[in-house]
């Protein structure tokens, strides 16, 4: 039997860094090709097996999920979540320079 | 008689009979926290409020109040639950100052019920892992040998629990963590089925997997939580519209009637022999306590904690989109500008497993492997899904080993993120198939517990509690 190894490169890591908006070490990026491939690689399993005519899993419960009214209600407290904030300004979160 | 060793259920008991006080259950919970937390680690933050807060329990029972269900019973709460005015770290640097403007719903009724919130427990960042090893702060001990790991990720919890720190704890489990650590630290674990705890203040991981549940020294502690936080809640929209039963009535000494499925799939070779035996032997007291045990299979199995690991990671990469260092949490000092500061923000912030998870979501959800990985795995699922409800057909209940292998030592997976993702092997189908599981204890190897687990169909919690429990009761009158 050969043994197929998923590979998966230094660029491709980097690649996905920036898609998921993650700055990564040098060292981070060389361990995490090397550890992607394995995991790439167990999963794999998934490839050869025939699913037949399954459809993807929808939900999880068999009954729907109930919906509410759309009424306006009290929320949380302004100064609370504001004092969560990195940064703010007056009642504002605050942000770099956009434009 | 010392009160850390009390259930909830005698603790409510004598609390109604006004035999002891609320202060005093919390004074000698604070105390034992103080004396042994330092060894085993389980407090991310510890309530420094709980003694007033059961003086006015006791000042409302003086008046006249009526004892409710939890009434003075101390809480340990994961980390990842928000509770208001106390830290939700979810153990990592990025939620290091964070403290939430809201109670989670299951807190709003556990205080409704008079319990009174302990403290927050420790937990592999974000919940990712199986050991509480990837926590940005510290590692947890198992009580039972603390050069060993308690599980994960509700890892603090559980420790707590089997420590005697707090009476009761709540978890969160997406792919069994839950019910691993509560049997790697002897105690018991559950995972209700999908929608019928509210997640409305758990801090999501992957939202089809997530379910919050309790962590108890017995089986009715673990009825006594649920019927307090279960039921409708019109603020997530997953938690069904469903009538929750009392779950304390299901509580049984024989198991006449019930058919148990025993799937030849989780007895595989790789499993410690201490762990088949233990559960072979519960099996067997199942059958003299007048229970038919049937061998069955569950052919997709094998293909669990792949399928898990694609849904998971992708789920949870949408999820944690939300770390921005904008709204709440922790921002990088060092940007140009907005997207340097997302991406600083992100990689400083997160610890490494926290990093792998969301990019290996990114990978599988990335155009051009969406159909090969995300879609495949959701296609398996639903065969996994099918392959219980077969079972069902023939079986009321299914029992299994909680996990391969007894507690391993800290550090031995840690290099290894393959190796700790199969520590859920026996788990991560359940969660995927939304069905609710308990795990609990049947006995040990050596001086470590071995947990049992228990599966029932959808929303079929009487069944599951039914049979832990008379399990239970056989343990308790034989060891």
């Amino acid at each position: 039997m050969t043994e197929e190894r998923k590979t998966i490169k230094r660029e491709d890591v980097e690649y996905l860094g920036k898609l998921a908006r993650i700055r990564l070490t040098e060292e981070e990026i060389n361990s995490f090709a090397v550890e992607f491939g394995k995991i790439l690689e167990y999963v794999s399993s998934l490839a050869v097996l025939d699913t037949g005519d399954a459809g993807p899993a929808r939900g999880t419960g068999r009954k729907d999920g109930p919906v509410r009214a759309d009424r306006t209600e009290k929320s949380m407290d302004r100064e609370e979540i504001l004092a969560n904030a990195p940064e703010k300004t007056d009642r504002f979160f605050k942000v770099p320079k956009i434009i | 008689m010392d009160i850390l060793s009390l259930t909830i259920g005698r603790i409510a008991d004598m609390v109604r009979k006004r035999e002891i006080s609320c202060l005093e259950i919390c004074e000698r919970f604070l105390d034992a926290v103080k004396e042994r937390d330092g060894e085993i680690n389980c407090y991310l933050h510890v309530n420094d409020k709980i003694l007033e807060e059961a003086k006015a329990s006791d000042s409302r029972l003086a008046g006249g109040g009526s004892p409710r269900a939890l009434e003075g019973v101390p809480v340990a709460v994961k980390d990842n639950i928000c509770v208001r005015q106390m830290p939700a770290t979810c153990a990592s640097r990025m939620l290091e100052n964070f403290v939430p403007p809201y109670d989670a719903t299951v807190i709003e009724r556990l205080r409704d019920q008079g319990a009174l919130i302990l403290g927050k427990t420790n937990m592999d960042e974000f919940a990712f892992g199986s050991s509480t090893e990837s926590s940005a702060f510290f590692t947890t001990r198992n009580p039972f040998d603390i050069t060993r790991v308690p599980g994960g990720s509700s890892g603090g919890s559980a420790a707590a629990v089997g420590a005697r720190l707090c009476m009761g704890a709540l978890g969160s489990d997406t792919g069994g963590s839950i019910r691993q650590p509560a049997a790697f630290c002897g105690i018991v674990g559950f995972k209700p089925s999908y929608g019928v705890v509210s997640r409305y203040g758990l801090i999501a991981f992957a939202s089809s997997l997530d379910q919050i549940g309790p962590m108890t020294r017995d089986v009715m502690d673990s009825c006594i939580i649920m019927n307090v936080i279960s039921g409708r809640d019109s603020r997530d929209s997953t938690c069904l519209d469903y009538d929750p039963p009392d779950y304390t009535r299901f509580l049984r000494e024989d198991l006449k009637g019930i058919r148990i499925g025993v799937p030849v799939e989780y007895f595989p070779s790789g499993i410690e022999d201490s762990v088949r035996e233990k559960v072979q032997d519960a099996i067997r007291a199942a059958e003299s306590l007048g229970a038919e045990v049937e061998e069955i299979s569950l052919p997709h199995t094998g293909y669990g904690i792949a399928v898990y690991y694609i849904v998971a990671t992708a789920e949870a990469s949408s999820n944690l989109a939300r770390f921005d260092g904008v709204k709440y949490g922790y921002r990088t000092p060092s940007h140009e500008n907005l997207l340097e500061m997302y991406m600083n923000t992100r990689g400083e912030g997160f610890g490494r497993e926290v990093k792998r998870r969301i990019m290996m979501g990114t990978y599988v959800l990335s155009s051009g492997y969406y159909d090969a990985y995300y879609r495949k795995a959701e296609k398996v699922r639903s065969l996994i899904r099918k392959d219980f409800e077969e079972a069902f057909r023939k079986v009321d209940v299914i029992f299994t080993p909680a996990t391969p292998e007894v507690p391993f030592r800290i550090g031995e997976k840690k290099a290894d993120p393959l190796k700790m993702y199969l520590s859920d092997i026996f788990t991560a189908n359940v969660n995927l198939a939304g069905l609710p599981a308990i795990t609990l204890p049947v006995g040990y190897s050596g001086k470590l517990p071995v947990g049992l687990q228990v599966i029932a169909p959808f929303l079929r919690e009487d069944m599951l509690f039914k049979s832990a429990s008379a399990i239970e009761n056989h343990f308790r009158h034989t060891s």
